[in-house]
């Protein structure tokens, strides 16, 4: 059977370094097969997060080749070079242990992002009737299927040089619920990403719109933000 | 880092300076084609209220522009931050606008 060369980041918080594996190849193999692979039959020491291993919950996300990537979705063949992978904790997070990040910095940022929904009504008003085809709705679709994994923050050269930003994520939720009408307080969302953390550290390098696995576009969301916040400021009160 | 009024300042100085860039540029070229010497061109500017109130602006959004700019660099790939951060970004913009408008002043007034 044919094996592949696979270096896999051990360590912890304090620092670590890449340990090599001969890993069996298979076909349809993903990144997190051989993940698995390794913690099965190699070292059961090695830890890494996952859980629907169907592209659904955005746990699995590390570093392949250099790139973040959802590991459980993407094919061995896909990222193979000169036979041989290596496998990394996603970038701009705190390492755990091994392959697994602390992802609280990323999600402390959305609710600094003011994503936590602001109701207006109570259980004794009408259900809002929401139309489909308004261009904010039509906007807020292309940006709510978020599965929080965490590739875009990975990714973004600005987050990495800039510790306060709140990040591609956190401000593509926080865009989508400005654009909800059921949301009471537009506002404190604007207040929330103009502050030194917020859109406008964005350089617009277009890292998260390009590793985003789900084809999101997180950039245009920061730049929708860029643009009512500029509005907001010109009419006064910002 | 860069808050919303920063950014503000940042983004409307530049427009600021896209029109006095292109003049001072077309100023520059003109000046030469004819071989003004630094006698006739100071004779034109020296008492001018107009080359005064266009270099006076452009300095002033110059400053603006470029030490929130710097700040953004300094932060970005020093990790200078907090108030040395403020500090860095109001000593540049003075530095800036106080030889600048001292530039200005030689040749208008």
């Amino acid at each position: 059977m044919q094996e592949m060369d696979v270096s896999v980041w051990r360590g912890d918080a304090g620092g670590g370094g890449l340990e090599q594996f001969k890993v069996p190849a298979q076909e349809s193999q993903t990144i997190l097969d051989v993940v698995a692979w390794i913690q099965q039959y190699a070292d059961p020491t090695l830890s890494y997060r996952y859980a629907c291993r169907v592209g659904m919950c955005g746990s699995c996300a590390m570093m392949v080749n250099g790139v973040p990537r959802w590991t459980c979705r993407t094919h061995v063949n896909k990222v193979l070079k000169d036979n041989a992978i290596t496998i990394a904790p996603l970038r701009n997070l705190p390492v755990i242990k091994d392959l697994a990040t602390d992802m609280d910095p990323f999600f402390d940022k959305w609710v600094a992002a003011g994503g936590v929904h602001h109701p207006g009504k109570s259980r004794d008003d009408a259900i809002e009737i929401l139309d489909p085809a308004t261009p904010a709705r039509v906007e807020t679709d292309t940006g709510i299927e978020c599965i929080n994994c965490s590739v875009c923050y990975a990714a973004c050269d600005t987050v990495a040089n800039n510790a306060d930003f709140l990040g591609p994520a956190a401000l593509q939720r926080a865009w989508t619920l400005y654009l909800d009408p059921k949301d009471a307080d537009p506002s404190a969302i604007l207040d929330a990403v103009s502050g030194r953390g917020g859109c406008h550290n964005c350089h617009s390098q277009g890292s998260c719109t390009l590793y985003c696995p789900n084809e999101l576009n997180p950039m245009k969301a920061i730049a929708g933000l860029k643009r009512v916040t500029a509005a907001a400021f010109f009419k006064g009160g910002r | 880092m860069l808050d919303l009024r920063l950014y503000m300042a940042q983004r409307l100085s530049a427009m600021v300076m896209i029109p006095l860039t292109l003049g001072h540029i077309a100023v520059m070229i003109y000046a030469i084609q004819d071989g003004l010497s630094a006698a006739e061109i100071l004779g034109r500017t020296q008492g001018s209220v107009i080359w005064f109130v266009f270099y006076a602006v452009f300095v002033l959004a110059v400053s603006l522009h470029a030490s929130i700019g710097l700040r953004v660099i300094v932060h970005e790939t020093l990790g200078l931050k907090g108030l040395a951060l403020e500090v860095f970004m109001w000593l540049t913009g003075l530095l800036l606008l106080g030889t600048g408008l001292r530039a200005v002043l030689a040749v208008t007034l």
